[in-house]
């Protein structure tokens, strides 16, 4: 499953990062690792970008990058 | 005696918004200075200040969050701590977000340069409940730690102290211990470097050894320019990525960053305790008003169109009780030039005049981005600025623009009214290369104020009746416009710009300070007027050289000069000789009396009170008794008589004529001479290819003219068809229309649609070099907007007459095409997404 999939409200945590290149090394260093944990916090008016919250701090990012990243579901 | 100082050189860094230029301006107080890296668009601001024998340069360097050299601002920041070799870094670390924070101490720490980490906000920290150990943080890290408060300046001694002692010790902080499997690769690595004795007194090594395992552009070329066995080090790394990759399947920047922040988290969890949490703070409860569907958009809009209410339209108001001052100033300025003379002005008078003005006009529109500025400000530091990307980028994104790309496109003037040159400025904003760029071109595109007067007049001349109507047409065809130009720019010519992945921190809502705002406010303006004012004064001067020279031949001249004494002439005679005045006029007499005249009647313009009325009457009254007697038309007071003088007033009502004769005179001179210029010249010759667009010399000329500053438009129409002299300037539109009697709704909304795409104006341009680095980009961004109203008045003009239409029905023809231009241009995105992909996972594949 990837993090494009999920609903405002819903938790999850990484397993793994698929991105690479310049937008791989910018998800690292934003924090997302395997293993950190992630918040969907909303939509925005148009469904795209995401708001979520990982490592407690909020990030908007696009379904298109958000593709990249596979999680788990608990 | 005062010994010379020593000079520490510290830099601050630290992640986007942890609060390094509070800190930073907390530090060196108001002792700054801003300027520009060279030739990007990234602030550097540098500052200083004095600790017992020392004296500190402390340079604010941009947020980062990590030191690759993917991103602008990271390579500035790495290239300053590198290259500039600081003393002594300090970190400004945000304390409520610990972890991530710590992912760039350990890559600073790795730089070898001692580190000071200061422990900001503090103060939300304990109020979002965390407890922080600092001490057994600073032992973990290796690092000496202060807690400030930035924006209440709380800690500011203890961390000048420790900077100092940092200094002192020159102890360089620890080092992440990456663990058996990375370690096995670096340490050898790290011994293979330090070979070159040379090479590892320019780079940090261990530094230089985790970049070039993270596969590091910029760290293999530096290796390669500098290390005598550089191609021998990259081929060894280069088999050892393969050989890790190979082993845990995982590529080593990936490791490496887990590893940072497998201990980062390790740290934290350490030293953090958080003894209660908050269940929802203040930012999330804004939050689900202004990210929600329904409000979020009426929040959006009401700011926007506050911003544009607020600086645009309030903005102007003010100019209306500024300009009186910058009027004054001009006159002062004026004053001290030489005079003018009956036809002929000195050239010494006739072009500083133009500089003055020019000058002047940009002057004017200060108290606008005096507002803009602050509340751009306000909007960065509150954190909505954020909140606005998220909401729009969709919609933006479709057009190869970005969620950022609002503000600029709103202050340029999304309907009529805004300006250019703040909107390229706040395009610094965008973190995405080649959006910026886009944005940045199309800016210009939008109804700037001084396209305005040029539609209002041709509107009001000949689409009376649809006037309403038409300016909404015009106002918005502009925007739909410029967003079908920024798709195609982002597909062609910008395809190969970085185009970052829009993955944006939401920061929590920090109440502005005051100073912080004014202070930004201020720094900004003080960039654009430096900037400005010395380029308008080279423009001014030139543009005035090519609408005035060659100059008249010396026949034209004699013949104006003749004409010239006859008005002299005639007037003496209609005065008769016996006249007490005569003398006094004679000669260089009348010249003298015209601008005493005019000094009086600008000094009295618009005096209502009586009281200040008497005063500049008595200062003129001692100035020249004589002339004064003339332009009271001989009603004045004597030692307390009143007095009637037949003579002054007869005077008086001649030189009224002979006034509008020399008037008409200079305009006919004027307009001869503008005819005869480089640029009437130019205008002319480019007549058969214009007329297609349905433009006249005249025309052409007014357009050009219009390119140092629009508001020339209608100045020089008003040249170039000035007809008899009692008439006055509001009455142009009279003149128009019956001197081009020719003219069709047709012509006029050829002109607009040219004026609607007009090139930017000059300071625009430098504005659009200064922020996209780039001599080209402004030579694109003069040229192409060219071409497009070409296009425009071509359609409107040729194709209107080739099929019959109305001036209304071909603006909705065209306005139809504008649309369909834009839909479809947003359309290829899709397809072109894809390629690009493509492209991107060939590029890794290799
Ligand atoms: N509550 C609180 N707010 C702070 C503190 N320090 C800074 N701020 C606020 O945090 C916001 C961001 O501060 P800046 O100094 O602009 O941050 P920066 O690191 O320079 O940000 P960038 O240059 O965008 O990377 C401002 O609104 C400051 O007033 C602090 O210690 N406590
Ligand atoms: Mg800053």
């Amino acid at each position: 499953m990837t993090l494009d999939e999920l609903k405002p409200g819903q938790k999850c945590h990484i397993a793994k990062v698929n991105a690479e290149g310049v937008t791989g090394q910018r998800l690292l260093d934003m924090g997302f690792v395997p293993g950190a944990k992630i918040h969907i916090i909303r939509n925005a008016p148009l469904v795209d970008p995401v708001e979520i919250l990982l490592k407690g701090y909020h990030i908007s990012i696009r379904h298109s990058e958000s593709k990249e990243i596979e999680i788990v579901v608990p | 005696m005062r010994r010379k100082l020593k000079e520490i050189k510290v830099a601050v860094a630290g992640q986007p918004n942890s609060g390094k230029s509070t800190i930073f301006n907390l530090l060196t107080g108001g002792r700054q200075h801003v300027a520009n890296y060279p030739g990007i668009t990234v602030e550097k601001k540098t500052g200083t200040y004095r600790i017992q024998e020392h004296k500190v340069f402390l340079t604010d360097l941009p947020g980062t969050y990590s030191l690759t050299s993917y991103s602008l601002e990271e390579r500035i920041a790495r290239d300053f701590l590198l290259q500039e070799k600081p003393e002594v870094i300090v970190d400004i670390v945000d304390a409520t977000n610990l972890e991530r924070n710590l992912y760039l101490v350990f890559q600073l720490a790795e730089i070898g340069i001692p580190l000071v980490i200061d422990l900001n906000m503090a103060d939300v920290a304990k109020s979002r409940g965390f407890q922080i150990d600092t001490e057994k943080l600073s032992q973990e890290i290796g690092a000496e730690i202060v807690p400030t408060v930035g924006n209440k300046g709380r800690g500011k001694r203890e961390l000048r102290q420790t900077i100092h002692k940092a200094y002192e010790s020159k102890k360089s902080p620890r080092r992440l211990d990456y663990g058996k499997e990375l370690e096995s690769i670096l340490k050898p690595l790290g011994q293979f470097l330090s070979k070159d004795a040379n090479f590892s007194k320019r780079y940090p090594i261990r530094w230089l050894a985790v970049k070039l395992l993270e596969n590091d552009s910029e760290a293999q070329r530096a290796v390669k320019k500098y290390s005598t066995n550089g191609e021998e080090i990259l081929s060894y790394v280069e088999e050892e990525r393969k050989k890790f990759i190979s082993q845990y399947e995982e590529a080593p920047e990936k490791s490496i960053a887990h590893q940072r922040y497998r201990e980062a988290e390790k740290i934290v969890g350490h030293c953090v305790k958080q003894i209660r949490t908050e269940p929802k703070t203040l930012t999330d409860r804004i939050d689900m008003v202004v990210c929600n569907r329904f409000s979020g958009l009426i929040v959006l809009l009401g700011t926007i169109y506050a911003m544009y209410n607020l600086s645009i339209v309030q903005g102007y108001k003010i100019t209306n009780y500024t300009w009186p001052l910058l009027a004054g100033l001009q006159k002062f300025l004026v004053l001290s030039l030489p005079p003018e003379g009956f036809v002929f002005d000195p050239l010494l008078r006739a072009m500083p005049l133009g500089v003055i003005g020019g000058v002047i006009a940009v002057l004017n529109y200060v108290p606008i981005f005096i507002i803009l500025f602050a509340l751009i400000a306000i909007m960065e530091d509150t954190g909505y600025l954020a909140r606005m990307s998220f909401i729009l980028d969709r919609v933006f994104r479709y057009f190869g623009l970005h969620g950022q790309s609002v503000l600029p496109l709103v202050l340029g003037g999304v309907y009529v009214g805004g300006c250019a040159i703040p909107g390229v400025m706040a395009c610094r904003g965008i973190k995405d290369e080649k959006a910026r760029l886009a944005t940045m071109l199309v800016v210009p595109l939008m109804n700037c104020l001084a396209k305005i007067p040029l539609y209002v007049l041709l509107l009001g001349l000949f689409f009376a009746a649809t006037k309403g109507i038409m300016m909404f047409f015009i106002g918005t065809i502009t925007i739909i416009i410029a967003l079908g130009v920024a798709k195609i720019l982002s597909l062609t010519i910008l395809k190969r710009k970085e185009s970052a992945p829009f993955i944006l921190e939401m920061p929590p809502y920090h109440l502005p300070t005051i100073g912080g705002v004014l202070r930004r406010c201020l720094e900004r303006l003080g960039i654009f007027i430096k900037k400005i004012i010395t380029v308008v004064m080279v423009v001014m001067c030139l543009v005035y050289l090519l609408i005035n020279f060659p100059g008249l031949s010396k026949e034209r001249k004699a013949h104006y000069n003749s004409q010239a004494n006859r008005i002299k002439k005639s007037f003496m005679k209609k005065i008769g000789e016996d006249n007490p005045y005569t003398k006094l006029l004679a000669g260089d007499g009348l010249i003298n009396f015209t601008k005493y005249r005019n000094d009086y009647r600008a000094a009295t313009r618009g005096v209502e009170e009586e009281k200040t009325k008497k005063v500049i009457e008595q200062k003129f009254r001692q100035r020249n008794f004589e002339f004064f007697k003339i332009v009271k038309k001989g009603k004045y007071e004597l030692e307390g008589k009143k007095i009637k003088d037949k003579d002054a007033k007869k005077v008086h009502k001649t030189y009224k004529k002979v006034f509008n004769q020399r008037r008409e005179l200079r305009a006919e001179k004027k307009k001869e001479t503008i005819k005869g210029s480089f640029l009437g010249r130019v205008g002319i010759a480019l007549e058969p290819i214009t007329k297609k667009l349905g433009f006249n010399w005249q025309v052409n000329i007014a357009l050009i003219s219009a390119f140092a500053a629009k508001e020339n438009a209608v100045g020089t129409i008003g040249v170039l068809y000035e007809s008899p002299p009692t008439e006055r300037e509001d009455r142009l539109e009279k003149r128009l229309g019956e001197k081009e009697g020719g003219w069709t709704p047709l012509h006029a909304l050829a002109i607009i649609l040219f004026m609607a795409m007009y090139p930017p104006c000059i300071p625009t341009l430098l504005m659009i070099r200064v922020e996209s680095g780039s001599t080209m980009w402004m030579l694109f961004a003069t040229f192409y907007p060219i071409i497009l109203g070409i296009i425009f008045a071509f359609l409107a003009f040729t194709a209107g007459n080739l099929l019959g239409f109305s001036g209304l029905k071909m603006m909705i023809t065209i306005y139809t095409l504008a649309i369909v231009f834009m839909v479809g241009v947003g359309f290829i995105k899709r397809k072109e997404k894809t390629v690009q992909q493509k492209t991107a996972q060939d590029e890794i594949h290799r």
